[in-house]
């Protein structure tokens, strides 16, 4: 039977490592390392998982312990945040290209300078582009379950890429909350034993990793990680259905909250969403058509099924916990816009950047949002395309 | 809106106002109330003032900002009324629970304060009977508890239980009940 405890995001996470056993868990045990691998520990001190823990001298050989460790044939993770994440960067690219199925929880946290360990997306928007799948969570029950379906997205035979699941830092990784932890053996069993495809550790069958490759064959193997990718979509509502079938939650690309009717939209990710559901919630009593959609998916980006959502909607707000400096507006933004221009959709489109350094987002501030659409949807008008949200100016 | 109890703690690093945050939280779980328990992060330093909430609510919890009108105060250290203003956002009806020697109406007009219910305990010497150290943290949640009336004691203590059973030897999960409980009966009201 599911029970309840009060645990931080962090402790979720690390428990539902510990419930899924890994073969291999290598990480940086000081800053910026969070407390997930400190209890993570705690339970392999306990005897509670048989997981080969690899202490690492830097999160660049965090990620590549794991990188070895998946290529030899384990099922194999690690678990990073902000400045790491940075600091990993190059081996987070090489894990992606050799295909290799690794879940990576990262707590969300600021890339310094100036030295901020609170909350942004900064860290993991940098790396939309290393070819792994990003799976956001609102909280901590989220990150948990998250965390458990990666295992089985990434592995999928059709996919065979690295994912990795987010969670606001601070705000959820710090924060106790009350989560539904299932038994050890259920997400066992939804995990199932893990078989490697191509392990280098079976002589029977030799494969290399990473060799030279240049203009001519460089290309034919980036073309398939694409495919892998696109093919994730159905494995994430596949093994999203399943899981519900257990956790009673629902997983799919995204969360649209009372959004049928809706006719002004806010999108966004991770915690703040949970913040706006209230805000709806008020708006929707005083007879205002607002609804929201949450992104749990950003890579692979569901362009078609968000259009779809979107289809007759007045006006549209995305928000970006994230600068994309020089760019025309957040990257959340960026591939909303690319998905309704794609499709010829001409809805009213807004930005804002929030949140970043760990700059709260109010409940005042997310109804400044909802105050801007319906300005739009009255007026036909946008003044401003990129807003900063709660920014001294 | 959903109705959601929430309570900020006043102390300074080292004094365990986190815990005290996660304590109340836990039990109030343990009683079917869905629970947000977190700090308030800036630099960590052991004395420095710092700030942690607890939110209590029937109907599950999903707002993830920060606190600015908690229906309860619980300040750890009294020479924080000096540095903080720890009444802030508390509303007329607010509940203010401060760890001194002094009696309520002394902490009243020491923070010239109009309205409120102000409640004073001598935590600190509670736990220095109770554990043999000055950690105000545990017997300040019986204190809470008490004047906010939110939880019975007995939900307080096993909460604490359950929180701490596997970490703590049994000599120093008993020193805190008793702790608890001390607060709870002498906490004073005005």
């Amino acid at each position: 039977m599911a029970k309840t405890l009060g645990l931080t995001g962090n402790e979720a996470v690390a428990y539902a490592i510990m419930q899924i056993n890994p073969d291999v868990m290598a990480a940086y045990p000081i800053t910026p390392q969070t407390a997930l691998v400190q209890k993570f520990a705690d339970f392999l001190a306990d005897g509670d998982v048989d997981t080969e823990m690899i202490l690492v001298e830097s999160e660049h050989s965090a990620m590549s312990a794991t990188v070895g460790a998946s290529a030899a044939g384990a099922r194999a993770m690690t678990a990073t945040a902000a400045n790491g994440l940075a600091l990993m960067w190059e081996i987070v690219y090489i894990a992606a290209s050799n295909r290799l199925p690794i879940v990576m929880p990262v707590i969300n946290r600021a890339l310094s300078a100036p030295i901020n360990i609170l909350c942004d997306h900064s860290d993991t928007m940098g790396c939309r582009d290393t070819g792994w799948i990003q799976i956001y969570s609102e909280n901590a029950q989220e990150a948990y379950e998250n965390t458990i379906q990666a295992v089985r997205i990434a592995e999928h035979p059709d996919v065979l890429l690295p994912a990795m699941v987010t969670q606001d830092g601070f705000i959820i990784s710090h924060g106790m909350e009350d989560v539904t932890i299932l038994e050890k053996e259920q997400v066992q069993k939804f995990v199932g034993e893990y078989k490697p495809h191509y392990p280098l550790l079976d002589p029977e069958h030799p494969v290399s990793y990473g060799p030279i490759d240049f203009h001519d064959f460089y290309f034919e193997h980036k073309k398939p990680q694409v495919d892998a990718m696109e093919n994730a979509k159905q494995v994430i509502l596949d093994v999203g259905r399943e899981f519900s079938k257990l956790s009673g939650r629902e997983y799919g690309f995204f969360d649209a909250y009372r959004m049928e009717d809706a006719e002004i939209v806010a999108i966004m990710m991770s915690s703040t969403a949970g913040t706006t559901r209230p805000v709806v919630d008020e708006l929707r009593r005083q007879g205002i058509k607002a609804g929201l959609l949450k992104l749990r998916v950003f890579r692979p980006f569901p362009a078609e099924e968000i259009v779809a959502a979107l289809q007759g909607k007045k006006a549209v707000a995305i928000l970006d916990r994230a600068i994309s400096f020089g760019a025309q507006g957040g990257a959340l933004f960026s591939e909303v816009c690319s998905a309704l221009y794609n499709a010829g959709q001409r809805i009213p489109v807004i930005n804002f950047l929030y949140g970043l350094g760990g700059r709260p987002a109010e409940i005042e501030n997310i109804q400044e949002v909802y105050q801007k659409l319906q300005r739009i949807v009255q007026t036909g008008k946008v003044d401003n395309l990129i807003n900063y949200l709660n920014l001294r100016e | 809106m959903a109705e959601i109890t929430e309570i900020r703690w006043h102390g300074r690093g080292g004094q365990g106002a986190v815990t005290a945050a996660k304590i109340l939280a836990q039990a109030a779980m343990e009683k079917g109330f869905h629970i947000q328990a977190f700090p308030e992060y800036g630099a960590e330093r052991r004395g420095a003032p710092v700030k942690s909430f607890t939110r209590i609510s029937k109907d599950p919890i999903t707002i993830h900002s920060p606190i600015h009108n908690p229906s309860a105060v619980a300040v750890l250290d009294a020479t924080l009324l000096d540095a903080v203003d720890v009444t802030e956002g508390l509303p007329e009806d607010g509940i203010l629970v401060v760890n001194t020697v002094d009696n309520p109406a002394d902490v009243r007009k020491k923070l010239n304060l109009k309205g409120r219910k102000v409640f004073t305990v001598d935590a600190t010497q509670i736990s220095i009977d109770c554990l043999g150290k000055p950690i105000p943290n545990t017997p300040m949640i019986g204190a809470v508890m008490r004047a906010a009336g939110t939880l019975p004691l007995e939900e307080v203590i096993s909460g604490f239980k359950h929180k701490f059973s596997a970490k703590f030897q049994k000599e120093v999960i008993e020193g805190n009940i008793k702790a608890i409980k001390r607060a709870y009966e002498e906490v004073k009201t005005e």
